[in-house]
């Protein structure tokens, strides 16, 4: 039964990664990036991993594709690619380089233990992980919430650029650049 | 534990290599942050992995800071690539060369 849902899930995730990089619209890819991140969900509970389950729906799933989803609508006609300019690493030689990493990490996979008895009842649970968190982790904890409160703030001071005084036009605040792509209306 | 824990290490071997192919590939901003939250997730994967393996929590408690540090870089990311298309009207990293010498 363990084996089957994590065989599916693995699948679906190996799918949606290759959806993430293949996908020609921005869109596909991030509904493919949602595929890869419920499949995990799933292996978190195979793992044990309860509380992190329900973090990846809610955080990843729920607010993080949302985000990427919103910006795609906001960008909308731009957010392609245009034809290929200039020298950048041939896709060849990317997909060499990655194929060798790829072998690399599977190969320490490899030669990793294979079973763990069963966990302790109660492991992985919200109780389980909290009490970690504000206990041994409290000082960490504690600076997530102020990385939290700056990445807030740089994003509405990101988000809105105060504009020279006496220039009334609200929109972009400047032209786009010469020879750059013509804005497709 | 039915699943022998190597599987799992290669599931997410395979889905960081993907990521990682996205990020030398690709040329939208846009997706090459995907690719970058795929690289994230599939080190979850692990860390969750190990933390089974070792019956010890911390592991656990290591992806919840990864899921706050994602969460922070993906809206400062977005600010950011909207604050270049609006100024540049491209979100393509090959064209974003302000730095070039």
């Amino acid at each position: 039964m363990e084996a089957v849902l994590f065989g599916i899930t693995a699948v679906l995730a190996l799918a949606g990664g290759v959806g993430v990089v293949a996908a020609r619209q921005p869109v596909h890819s991030a509904l493919a990036l949602l595929l890869v991140l419920l499949s995990l969900a799933v292996d978190y509970l195979l793992l044990a991993a309860q509380f992190i389950a329900a973090l990846q729906v809610i955080v990843y799933a729920g607010a993080i594709v949302v985000l990427f989803v919103f910006i795609i609508m906001l960008l909308h006609t731009r957010s392609g690619e245009g034809p290929r300019a200039g020298a950048g690493l041939p896709r060849a030689g990317a997909g060499v380089l990655c194929g060798l990493f790829g072998l690399a990490l599977l190969a320490l996979a490899a030669g990793v233990r294979e079973t763990a008895p069963p966990p302790a009842p109660g492991f992985g649970t919200i109780q389980d992980v909290g009490r970690a968190l504000f206990g041994r982790y409290l000082l960490p904890f504690e600076a997530a919430s102020a990385l939290l409160l700056i990445g807030m703030v740089g994003a509405v001071a990101l988000g809105k650029r105060l504009r020279p005084a006496g220039d009334p036009s609200p929109g972009r605040p400047q032209a786009p650049p010469a020879g750059g792509p013509a804005r497709a209306r | 534990m039915s699943v022998p824990a190597p599987y799992y290490l290669g599931l997410s071997a395979v889905l960081f290599t993907l990521g990682m192919a996205g990020v030398l590939v690709r040329r939208s901003a846009l997706i090459v942050f995907m690719s970058v939250e795929l690289m994230l997730n599939a080190v979850n994967l692990t860390l969750v992995t190990f933390a089974r393996l070792r019956g010890a929590v911390d592991g656990q408690v290591l992806v919840f800071f990864v899921l706050v540090v994602a969460a922070v870089e993906v809206v400062i990311g977005l600010a950011i690539i909207v604050d270049i298309f609006r100024s540049r009207d491209t979100v393509d990293v090959d064209d974003v060369d302000l730095l070039r010498g």
